[in-house]
């Protein structure tokens, strides 16, 4: 075994396999326009999807049985959305679709077509971290870092909805949110401190 | 995920007509129940009808009440003017219901379509009569915690467990359904059924129909309160949950509708309790006789007698939070 591959994270290994999935995925699209402008997609064939994804629009080739959390993570490499439980009980997967918190675990990517997504990725602005990212940090609102994009993400929707006035709302709004490590004290005061400061998120 | 076929169409007309050609195939709006279904096995159709296109998209009011469109968010719902003003009721049970993120994904038809959360139900290795007629029922001698203590069957112990359709069933609302044979309404305490020998249907919908709207009349109630009681503060099923809806004046109860969540396969209507109430003043034996009432005929299982007294505790809490 060579250094380079040993040395070689998961997140390295994914994004390489993405790139070979992507070549190995040239087969031809089948799609029949019918009458009503219905879109249809038999076993097997992909459907044409765009999206826009963190400003950048994106003109796919999906099965329909692909969620958009793997259509991030494995198709586009955008691993900062995690997987966590998969079935929506836990909010690792948290993104947002036109500018709404969701769960990614539990939405067919077929069914978003034409929608703007923002994931974890998308926020920073250069160099300049996310005013929550900032705030994350600096309360320490993290242990193992695992559901912290997810928590980012809906701590933003959260604030945005207009929920985030009190603690106990934020502690209510964000119960989709799962921490196992237990920063939940943390997260509620990087919320409410980037709602104090009133900056736009 | 078992692989389907894929159809996205922009009119009810054009759902209903794929739906009447392809005999195995579901509607999918926010997914937030079929795609976990789906992942499970417990569920596999041949084909997805999406309809998030279809413009059933708004909420309106007019002098006989409010309609809210089938592809209208639970988060939006939740936080429209007209519902917060004058159907509180349905707002409140909106937002006790799943996580932020999910009432943003989640549609009016969706969560009156969504299915039992019975372990048994989601485990495909366990027998269960909903999902495999005639396989048996794994909740009636197992774990039976959360499971029904009215209406149930030999078939079937599994309750709803939908908040918001217990806030429906209590505001007397109408499932408005679009069909190959037209439009037609369905009372909401008629749209869920009880198992009988058939638990294999959750409600009277035919095959090819769909959910347009639902319409709930203006009414007279003034005081109102959504008590759900689960494991933990937030993001569970419920326990137990109770809608109450009262008209009172001068301390004095003039109607009342109260239904009932995580006790039945349906949204449980307490109609003998609302007969008690009527020309009642307002008191707390009052409401304790209520709650004595509500539970006659309750059946318990090994594990879920406990839902008698903490439904009881639930609803006099329920009222008097209403009234107070």
């Amino acid at each position: 075994m060579d250094n380079n591959c040993k040395n070689e994270g998961r997140r390295d290994f994914l994004k390489k396999s993405t790139a070979i999935a992507v070549l190995t995925a040239a087969t031809p699209i089948l799609l029949k326009a019918a009458e009503n402008d219905e879109t249809i997609a038999a076993y097997f064939e992909k459907v044409p999807l765009e999206l826009e994804i963190n400003g950048q629009l994106h003109k796919l080739s999906v099965e329909p049985r692909v969620t958009l959390l793997d259509l991030l993570r494995e198709q586009l490499g955008l691993t900062g959305t995690k997987k966590g439980c998969d079935h929506g009980q836990c909010g690792c997967c948290t993104v947002h679709v036109d500018g709404k918190r969701i769960n990614s675990c539990l939405s067919l990517a077929v069914t978003n077509h034409g929608k703007k997504i923002t994931t974890i990725e998308g926020l920073a602005k250069g160099e300049e971290l996310h005013p929550m990212q900032q705030a994350f940090m600096k309360h320490d609102g993290f242990q193992c870092g695992y559901c912290t994009p997810g928590q980012i993400m809906s701590a933003i929707g959260c604030i945005r909805e207009g929920h985030a006035d009190t603690a106990e709302n934020v502690r209510e709004y964000m119960s989709g949110n799962i921490c196992r490590c237990g920063a939940y004290p943390n997260i509620v005061d990087a919320i409410m401190e980037v709602k104090k400061g009133g900056k736009p998120v | 995920m078992i692989n389907f076929e894929y159809t996205r169409v922009s009119s009810a007309k054009a759902a209903v007509s794929t739906k009447a050609k392809h005999a195995a195939s579901q509607f999918i709006a926010g997914g937030t129940n079929l795609v976990d279904l789906m992942k499970k096995g417990v569920t596999a159709p041949q084909r997805l009808i999406d309809i998030n296109a279809l413009p059933l998209k708004d909420i309106s009011n007019d002098a006989k009440g409010l309609t809210i469109g089938a592809l209208v968010p639970n988060s939006v719902a939740a936080e429209n003017n007209l519902v917060t003003e004058k159907y509180p009721l349905l707002a409140m049970a909106l937002n006790a219901g799943a996580s932020a993120q999910l009432r943003n994904m989640a549609t009016t038809g969706g969560n009156i379509m969504q299915r039992t959360r019975c372990p048994y139900f989601y485990d495909i290795t366990m027998p269960c009569n909903k999902r495999q007629p005639q396989s048996g029922c794994g909740a009636m001698e197992g774990y039976n915690r959360m499971h029904a203590i009215f209406g149930a069957s030999e078939k079937c112990i599994a309750v709803h467990p939908s908040d918001m359709c217990v806030a429906l069933a209590a505001l007397n609302a109408t499932v408005h359904v679009s069909g190959a044979k037209g439009e037609k309404k369905i009372s909401f305490v008629d749209f869920h059924r009880l198992p009988g020998d058939t638990p294999q249907l959750d409600n009277n919908l035919q095959t090819g129909e769909l959910i347009t709207a639902v319409h709930i009349p203006s009414n007279r109630f003034n005081k109102s309160y959504y008590l759900k009681v689960r494991d933990r503060l937030s993001y569970a099923f419920a326990l137990v949950s109770v809608a109450v809806a009262l008209e009172v004046s001068d301390g004095v109860i003039k109607s009342a509708s109260i239904a009932m969540g995580g006790v039945a396969h349906k949204p449980w209507r307490l109609t003998v309790v609302e007969k008690f109430l009527i020309g009642k003043t307002i008191s707390q034996q009052v409401f304790t006789e209520a709650a004595e009432i509500a539970m006659e005929g309750a059946k318990t299982y090994t594990h879920n007698a406990y839902k008698i007294a903490l439904s009881k505790a639930a609803i006099v809490e329920a009222l008097t939070k209403a009234t107070s």
